[in-house]
């Protein structure tokens, strides 16, 4: 390899970039060309008008509806609005158009500099079959497999059985874990062959397949690499990505743990070999499977900037977007192999609104609070959104970054721990807790990790009681709550016209009793009867300082605090500690270290308004197309019955039947795109038994 | 301003034996109240809660904004009247917020003979709705009454102050503007049937209201038809068919909320046109009142140690400090509403009388409300006050405090005898809140002194007749006479019988004053025309 960089001094650095993205990634790009003194230029949707990532920009151009394919998929207007504000260069991010060799080439006829690779090193990584073959002639080590054009189910079948169950069935335009499948025996290979080339044909017009060993233990360690436009190639180490879920990554890490100097130097190689091997310009990612016992098959080749790039930012102190730019503007390579090294250890976990205890089933609504980890030069937070910012349908539901730093792994651990624990998102579903508990749990920690992790562990994470005394907590915490309900109700009563009049005070007040409090609250799906006395409150005390004996359980708090925003600070039994809390639509959320806590306030039962409620359209829970309609007009179904499939943010989702009951009506056809929120169909629950009343 | 220095010790001896003293009477009054609020039987509050519906109290409260005070009145209306135990009279009064707005709430206790009306149950209604009228507050009420108590027929129907005069106010307030609101929860039976009819809004909870001139039995009695009760007026009836009720409620709470709507939709402002400051908390500790009222009541103390604990800051500008200084008048404020307050400490000589005529004068004048604090003996008597005119310069306050238009509020702090009792603004001078302190007595005389005027007339008509009468044998005659007295000047006497709005703990003093004078700011301060004074 090359230690003395082959010099150019024609380059010229960009004034204006347009980025042809959104979110976090775009927010990303701004902040470095910021610091390099370049004017930026977003472009955005309907949905996006007020995003982060507009307002941080110089420059915004609108380019189209919220759906991405009429917005950010538009080759022709992101082009048209960089030549309107005179864009030298789009970054396209990651997604979108990043891997789009029409809109590189588009790039080139309009003058502009695509940050990223060569037209002809996207079409050559574009397929993976391709791609493959690219690689065994460049002598990169592939797992066995079986990537012909002969696309009989026989012929394919006959090469799975050849190299022995498990196989990995993949449609070879696919990626981001969408159209691909594990086929565990021979037996069950049609019903798998069906479904991959179902999903292949509608993700992306085209069936063709692929077939591999499957590794039982792998992990997945890709390899960053740069390279400029004069030969020069360095890699800047590794990523474990092996934590996935839906084959999609959650938590990321760099350097691999286990990882010997060897097998590093290999795999780097390795990559600068593949990279090389397509005329390779910029940043780009190769992807291994790694086994047990070390060896290492190409995976595939992202010709973009990954989404984990932080990680690696953080180990060798470089800025990749920074390295993208100029290697883009024609500077070499700002280091070499030589001048990089590893210096102690990162994490990135992938904060996104979605249910983990429902598949992970994407979530959408408004980010009614936000509350995060202060940044350091140990924490970073890579985000697009703010509070009060809406998750939509559009697009991924990812929130933020969480990217911390640390001397070794154990200690980066403790910090992402407590970063994770600080990291408060309230309106949507999130998966922090998850994050927690996966970071927390044995097998991370001691890093038994291979792609499999999460179905492996899985009842090492879900299942895990995150407090030994739970109970006495969850007293306290329904405590705190009360004292919310309370400490808000005291802020919210003042008469304009009448400030100081005793009519204010919500102390509830009687004549010759104790003023006194009564809540019911829900917790953990129990209901908690909370009596709370309002002690006479000494002279001279701020009024909204109440003084108030709690009754939880028939476990008496005293209990005084305040609240400030969404600042809870509490005094209960003497023990004072603050934690951030909102009250929305009778749910108090508490943000703990331990989690989110949710505790519903019960409003009075004001009976059944005549909506008869035992029917009931069920609703699609995103943007998405219908894949598969598995019951038909008439049908009785049982409570979990799968009802439809649908597909959308790369992944197939089931709609599962809420209870027993009949199915009325169905709106749609499969095929269909279906809007977010949109009823699917009409459900009728069937009338339980509840005996003679 | 000018702060009251107290010259309390509150670890004298006295102190802490006065202390002792009021807290047992206080405990004593909290614990007859606690009872009372428990309603009915507890087989009849079973009853009740089995049938859906939520006690009276509990509707109260879900009525009124979250931790809304609740300014209750007359707790102890009918304690003792009757041979069956009526607590608070089987109706629940008082004042509460209900969306933002003062209102006045009336309601029935079924868990208590069924809701019917007692005569103090009447009077207590009445009384509710004389300070909704006098203070502008709109009325809630909560109706679940078999109408008129049978047995007491006589007491309860057919005079002025009888059962029609409920329809009569609701008429009346409504004409004024004052909102009328009923909420039909259980049986609205005869008369009781015009409370929903004659309000502006009404709200009926289906299968448990039901609203009738006469129920099935009296129908079936009358004309042979036989029909349910919710046939004949319930819900659906009178909301679909009748038109007598406008609301459809599924339950009590959804009753109440529908109510809490009518309230919030009533476009009503609170338009107060004194000059109000920032609260302040008194200087000193409002349950320090408790060492400071002696135990023997005969014993003199400086009223202004009671002032301090009552008012914002303790801070009281005194008029006339130096003049007929058994009257103490002067400014202050109490929750940040300017109050002129008038309180003995001591007889009234005809010096503190003109002095109390002219400062009730200035408040009325200056439109600031008037406080009461009352503990009084009488006026002045003998030859030497006679010949001084005490009688006219008397007559100088009563005048001045029964034409006062400003609110006025009276709390019995001691005791209320004789014409002390009008000069300071007793029940029959229209106060707008009257309350009193369980240690507080009220009769036309101390009952000494009523057992010395009786004993002197005897002994004179056995003088006559050449008769002997031994001290042991006065003494004797005198004795029924003071505890008679004392039984009827009692504070649970009087409450029992409305002569006030209550009996409250001393404590509490400062809230309650605070709570009552912004209920009446609900209604503009009027100007004050005075009589005639005699000069």
């Amino acid at each position: 390899m090359t230690t003395q960089l082959t010099q150019n001094n024609q380059s010229k650095m960009f004034t204006k970039i347009l980025i042809a993205n959104r979110g976090e990634i775009a927010c990303r790009i701004i902040k470095t060309a910021k610091k390099m003194g370049i004017l930026t230029v977003a472009v955005y949707s309907d949905a996006d008008e007020n995003a982060l990532h507009v307002k941080m920009a110089d420059e915004a151009v609108y380019i189209g509806k919220s759906p991405s394919r009429e917005s950010y998929l538009l080759s022709e207007k992101v082009i048209e609005a960089a030549v309107k504000t005179g864009a030298q260069a789009i970054h396209p991010g990651y997604g979108f158009l990043s891997e789009n060799s029409d809109f590189c080439r588009l790039c080139d006829q309009n003058n502009i500099t695509f940050i990223g690779p060569p037209i002809g090193a996207i079409e050559a990584m574009g397929s993976k079959s391709a791609a493959k073959n690219i690689m065994q002639a460049a002598n990169v080590p592939l797992v066995p497999g079986y990537h012909g054009d002969d696309q009989s189910e026989a012929v394919i079948k006959g090469a799975a059985d050849k190299m022995g169950y498990p196989v990995l069935l993949k449609a070879t335009a696919g990626g981001g874990g969408k159209g691909m499948r594990q086929i565990w025996s021979a037996e069950k290979f049609t019903e798998g062959f069906e479904a991959v080339k179902r999903e292949a044909l509608s993700s992306f017009g085209d069936d063709t397949m692929l077939v591999e060993k499957y590794l039982t233990q792998p992990r997945h360690v890709e390899i960053q690499v740069f390279c400029d436009n004069y030969g020069n190639a360095v890699y800047l180490f590794e990523r474990d990505c092996s934590v996935q879920r839906r084959h999609q990554k959650v938590v990321e890490e760099a350097p691999a743990f286990a990882m010997t100097e060897e097998l590093r130097e290999q795999m780097g190689q390795a990559a600068i070999k593949s990279a090389q091997a397509i005329g390779y310009q910029g940043a780009g990612t190769v992807e291994f499977l790694l086994d047990f016992d070390g060896s290492f098959y190409f995976m595939e080749m992202n010709t973009r900037l990954q989404v984990e790039h932080p990680v690696t930012e953080f180990i060798t102190k470089q800025d990749l977007v920074e390295w993208q730019l100029r290697v883009a503007a024609g500077e070499t390579l700002p280091k070499t192999q030589d001048q990089l090294s590893i210096h102690g250890h990162a994490f990135e976990a992938r904060i996104y609104a979605e249910d983990a205890d429902n598949d992970f089933l994407p979530d959408t609504g408004t980010l009614n609070f936000m509350q995060t980890p202060e940044e350091s030069e140990f924490v970073r937070i890579d985000t697009g959104v703010c509070q009060g910012d809406e998750v939509s349908v559009f697009y991924d539901p990812m929130i933020a970054k969480l990217i911390v730093w640390g001397e070794n792994r154990e200690k980066a651990l403790q910090r992402l721990t407590k970063a994770l624990a600080e990291y408060h998102v309230g309106g949507v579903k999130t998966n922090l807790e998850f994050l927690s508990k996966l970071v927390t749990s044995k097998a991370f920690i001691d890093e038994d990790i291979d792609t499999g992790f999460i179905d492996k562990h899985h009842d090492a994470i879900f299942n895990r009681k995150t407090n030994e005394s739970l109970s006495n907590q969850a007293s306290i915490d329904i405590a705190k709550s009360a004292l919310l309900v309370l400490l808000l109700q005291n802020q919210s009563k003042v008469s304009p016209t009448d400030p100081t009049s005793p009519w204010n005070n919500t102390n509830a007040w009687q004549l010759n009793d104790k003023c006194t409090h009564k809540l019911t609250l829900e917790h953990n799906a129990t209901e908690y009867n909370i009596e709370i006395e309002e002690v006479a409150v000494a002279n001279n005390r701020p009024s909204n300082k109440g003084n108030y004996l709690i009754s939880v359980n028939n476990t008496v708090f005293s209990c005084y605090g305040v609240v400030d925003k969404n600042q809870l600070t509490t005094t209960i039994d003497g023990i004072k500690s603050s934690v951030s809390a909102t009250l929305e639509n009778n749910t108090i959320t508490l943000y703990t270290h331990q989690g989110a806590v949710v505790i519903n306030n019960i409003q009075a039962d004001l009976g059944d308004h005549g909506n008869d409620d035992n029917h009931g359209g069920l609703l699609a829970p995103m943007n998405g197309t219908m894949v598969s309609i598995l019951v038909k007009s008439g049908d009785t179904v049982t409570k979990n019955q799968p009802l439809v499939i649908m597909e959308a943010m790369k992944m197939e989702h089931t709609i599962r039947a809420p209870a027993d009951g009949i199915i009325d009506n169905i709106f749609y056809a499969e095929g269909d795109m279906v809007d977010g929120g949109a009823e699917l169909l009409e459900f009728s629950v069937t009338e339980k038994n509840e005996g003679e009343s | 301003m000018t702060k009251i220095v107290s010259k309390i010790n509150t670890r004298s001896p006295d102190f802490l034996e006065n202390s002792a003293h009021m807290q047992k009477q206080v405990d004593d009054l909290k614990e007859k109240i606690a009872n009372i609020k428990l309603g009915g039987s507890e087989r009849s509050r079973e009853k009740h809660l089995s049938r859906g519906k939520l006690l009276p109290r509990d509707r109260v409260k879900a009525l009124l904004d979250p931790g809304s005070p609740f300014l209750e009145l007359s707790q102890l209306a009918a304690y003792k009247m009757y041979d069956d135990d009526i607590p608070a009279a089987g109706i629940i009064t008082g004042i509460g917020r209900v969306a933002g707005q003062e209102c006045i709430i009336v309601a029935n206790d079924a868990t208590v003979k069924g809701g019917t009306y007692y005569p103090l149950t009447v009077k207590k209604h009445l009384r509710a709705q004389t300070i909704a009228q006098e203070n502008n507050l709109p009325c809630i009420y909560l109706v679940d009454s078999g109408g008129a108590n049978l047995p007491n027929q006589d007491d309860v129907f057919p005079d002025k102050e009888h059962f029609g005069r409920i329809f009569f106010n609701q008429a009346n307030m409504s004409a004024q503007a004052i909102p009328q609101i009923a909420v039909v929860m259980g049986s609205c039976t005869a008369g009781g049937a015009y409370v929903p009819a004659m309000a502006d809004e009404s709200i009926i909870v289906k299968e448990q209201g039901t609203i009738f001139l006469a129920g099935p039995p009296l129908v079936k009695a009358a004309t042979g038809e036989v029909v349910s009760a919710e046939d004949l007026g319930g819900a659906d009836v009178h909301c679909r068919t009748s038109g007598v009720a406008d609301h459809y409620a599924q339950n009590d709470n959804h009753a109440l909320d529908i109510a809490r709507n009518a309230v919030a939709n009533l476009n009503r402002v609170k338009d107060i046109s004194i000059k109000i400051e920032a609260v302040q908390a008194p200087a000193y500790n409002t349950e320090e009142i408790y060492g400071i009222i002696p135990k023997d009541s005969r014993q003199p103390f400086d009223i202004r140690e009671i002032i301090a604990r009552i008012v914002d800051s303790s801070n009281f500008d005194e008029f006339k400090a130096l003049y007929g200084t058994t009257l103490v008048c002067g400014f202050a404020r109490i929750y940040g509403y300017p109050v002129g307050i008038v309180a003995n400490n001591g007889i009234l000589f005809g010096e503190s009388a003109q002095k109390g005529a002219h400062f009730i004068q200035l408040c009325s004048q200056r439109k600031i409300p008037l406080v009461f604090l009352q503990n009084i003996t009488g006026f002045m008597v003998g030859k030497q006050y006679e010949a001084g005119g005490i009688a006219k310069h008397g007559a100088k306050m009563v005048t001045a405090v029964a034409t006062a238009q400003v609110p006025k509020f009276t709390v019995l702090i001691g005791g209320s005898f004789g014409a002390g009792n009008y000069g300071m603004c007793g029940r029959a001078y229209d106060p707008r809140f009257l309350f009193m302190w369980p240690n507080a007595r009220i009769s036309v005389m101390g009952g000494e002194q009523a057992a010395g005027v009786l004993a002197q007339v005897k002994r004179d008509q056995k003088e006559l007749k050449g008769e002997e009468w031994s001290a042991e044998a006065e003494a004797e005659f005198k004795k029924p006479i003071v505890e008679n007295y004392e039984h009827q000047g009692h504070p649970y006497y009087a409450s029992a019988r409305l002569w006030d709005d209550g009996v409250i703990d001393p404590a509490q003093t400062r809230d309650t004053l605070g709570l009552a004078i912004s209920a009446s700011l609900n209604k503009p301060i009027e100007d004050t025309k005075f009589g005639i004074f005699r000069m």
